[in-house]
């Protein structure tokens, strides 16, 4: 039992806790800065509790071999940064298709490519929606403290887990190295979930079936029920199939599963939004920026509310639906140049203005630079 | 006159780098320099310590035309420049300088494909026996027994990755190993791998005081003691069959001993000398097996 008065910890290391808080028994990754805490702790934490920690070759057999132990029945997890989640995108598609749990997380840096190593960057938002090729659902979460990457990754475990697909915890590298105070809850305190097995006998399991939640129950492999898993799509049994009714249900409920989870899924946190007139939207270590320029402007006496993402993908769009009538400019605070604006100017479909507070040199995005985009409006 | 008299032409790696005090990769690159004389050579390197030492212009960039490119990127963006500067009729010489994370891990498809397609390359792997770019983590060049940031408590339990047998299993026209403490020996491979045409291999033990922790001042008396232990075979093969063993060890435990007491990454697994000891008979006794087969 942890003590209750608390603990100084990183970002990274408080994606380990919230790791083996979710049940996470093995880890394979490579290192790269920064995301290299969560495997150097992975590295003695989860030998001492019976877990796998490996090192691998590459990012690409680092993601190999988490869907491999996924599929053996193990909760796994890998981190990376930026270059390593391009090597990743191939095998990310593998597991949607192949309804795969798992849990990526991706402590952000400036790229392109080597970028600038390593300051802070929310450059792969896109990335982390559309990198794999092909249409596909995904789930993407982030954090801007150290108490909610610890939530997040629990989290990102449970919808792993509950949607069978794999979970992108994208944080950035501001949070990632932040040390704060959090108090770790003790044990059955935060839920955690577990896939759902079958239960029927062997011969009348069918891996892709559908099911009353879009969801089949998932047999490992040592279970004694038979398995075909492969990227090519597939019929309820697992075997490639191109007959068009089969690819349009097989495909459609690869989708239909998430979205019938999306008020779970889409988490938000809001504050001071019911009478705003301007909201600034942010998320990760930007909204950390935004929080202090929305309370320096209500201290002004300005309308202004904050509207933070704790979930990406898929967008929370009904929680910026439901101040379509009172809003009048959302301001997208973040550090890229524009991924999140610019699906906010998708969303608004002209019932609002929409600004930007940009950081996109891999300098971190100050309350300042917030609050000169702020005034302009609020003028 | 001797070749370590000479002061060469041209630095490859200018002064003001920023690698760490006693960094082989220092001694290894500057070694390379006195080797490559007044040939053109082009440089590949890929995310490693010595894509970090480059540092910002014009402090000590490379002196030869460099290619930084991806970890993995090493042997493939070297048969691009390789293959143009052929047909364009080029007197260069492709060199590809990757630390062993980049060789012997994710770089290893590249290397393999590089090699069995025996392009016009020299690679040079300097071998520091870890992730040293990313703080310390372990490789499959780490050795067994010596402890890095995320080996398991206890150390590495896993033996060396023999790249020397996987370079001669590609057959590739020439493979040797490099010790920067043989300074003559080391001059005498660069240039005749410098010179030779198809895929060539050179291993370097590259002392890395900052993760082995032990004196910068000490990095020369560690190969040294390497070599003498016969831990690090001093060697050479010829088309993947002829191997040549350059300076014959004597195999004193002293100096093996010596060798783990100087570092501290060997400490905490305690690992005893006898035990690597064994390891190393067992290697030998392999090599001079494959030198009697192919006389």
């Amino acid at each position: 039992m942890k003590k209750k008065n608390g603990q100084l910890l990183q970002g990274n290391e408080a994606v380990v806790e919230g790791a083996l808080y979710a049940g996470c028994s093995f880890y394979a990754g490579y290192p790269i800065t920064p995301s290299t805490e969560i495997a150097e702790v992975l590295s003695i934490k989860l030998p001492e509790r019976g877990g796998t920690f490996i090192q691998m070759e590459d990012e690409i057999a680092s993601i190999g071999a988490c869907l491999g132990a996924s599929l053996a029945g193990a909760k796994s997890m890998t981190a990376t940064s930026g270059p390593g989640f391009s090597l990743m995108q191939e095998l990310i598609g593998y597991g949607v298709i192949s309804e795969i749990p798992m849990v990526l997380v991706n402590v952000m840096r400036f790229g392109p490519s080597t970028g600038l190593p390593t300051s802070p960057s929310q450059g792969d938002v896109m990335q982390a929606r559309w990198g794999t090729h092909g249409d596909h659902p995904i789930i993407v979460l982030t954090a801007d403290s150290v108490p909610e990457t610890f939530e997040m990754t629990v989290k990102a475990f449970n919808f792993s887990e509950k949607y069978r697909i794999p979970v992108i915890l994208l944080l950035d590298e501001v949070v990632g190295h932040m040390r704060e105070k959090i108090v770790l809850p003790a044990e059955g305190e935060v839920k955690v979930v577990d896939r759902l097995k079958p239960e029927m006998p062997p011969e009348w399991y069918a891996p892709y079936a559908d099911t009353n939640t879009g969801v089949p129950p998932m047999a490992a492999f040592g279970d004694g029920y038979r398995h075909h898993v492969t990227g090519l799509v597939h019929d309820a049994q697992g075997f490639p199939t191109a007959k068009p009714e089969e690819v349009i249900s097989g495909m459609d409920r690869l989708f239909s599963k998430i979205s019938r989870g999306f008020s779970e899924v889409c988490l938000t946190e809001e504050l001071y939004c019911e009478d705003a007139k301007t909201i600034i939207l942010s998320y990760g270590s930007a909204a950390r920026s935004a929080r202090d320029a929305v309370e320096t402007l209500r201290a002004d006496g300005e309308k202004v509310g904050l509207l933070k993402l704790k979930t990406l993908w898929p967008f929370p769009k009904a929680a910026l639906e439901k101040y379509a009538n009172s809003v009048e400019t959302i301001i997208v605070a973040e550090m890229n140049r524009g991924q999140i604006y610019r699906e906010v100017w998708r969303v608004a479909r002209g019932r609002w203005q929409v600004g930007k507070a940009l950081a996109p040199y891999g300098n971190m995005l100050t309350p300042e630079m917030i609050l000169d985009v702020a005034r302009k409006v609020t003028k | 006159m001797s070749v370590m008299s000479e002061c060469p032409t041209r630095q490859i790696l200018n002064p003001g780098n920023s690698n760490c005090g006693g960094c082989g990769a220092t001694s290894g690159l500057s070694l390379l320099s006195r080797a490559v004389g007044e040939r053109n050579i082009q440089i590949v390197i890929p995310a490693c310590c010595s894509a970090v030492a480059a540092g910002l212009f014009p402090n000590s960039v490379y002196g030869v035309p460099a290619l930084m490119t991806t970890f993995a990127a090493t042997a493939s963006g070297a048969t691009g420049l390789s293959v143009v500067a052929k047909l364009n009729g080029e007197d260069t010489r492709v060199v590809c300088w990757a630390g062993d994370g980049g060789t012997y891990d994710i770089g290893m498809a590249t290397l393999s494909a590089a090699a069995e397609r025996n392009e016009d390359i020299l690679y040079i792997c300097y071998d520091n026996e870890i992730y040293g770019n990313t703080g310390g983590q372990r490789s499959s060049a780490t050795p067994h027994g010596a402890t890095t940031t995320n080996t398991p408590p206890g150390g590495k339990v896993e033996v060396k990755k023999d790249i020397m047998e996987i370079m001669a299993a590609h057959r590739v026209p020439y493979a040797a190993t490099v010790s920067i403490a043989h300074q003559e020996d080391a001059i005498r491979k660069m240039r005749y791998a410098l010179d030779a045409r198809g895929f060539r291999f050179l291993h370097l033990l590259s002392p890395c005081p900052t993760g082995w922790k032990s004196e910068p001042s000490l990095g020369l008396e560690l190969v040294r003691l390497a070599v003498r232990s016969g831990l690090f075979p001093l060697m050479e093969i010829f088309e993947g069959k002829r191997r040549v063993v350059n300076v014959e060890p004597d195999f004193s435990q002293e100096a093996l001993a010596r060798y783990l007491n100087l570092q501290r990454r060997f400490k905490k697994s305690g690992i005893e000398p006898e035990t690597l000891a064994s390891e190393i008979e067992e290697h030998w006794s392999a090599l001079r097996a494959k030198i009697r087969c192919f006389k």
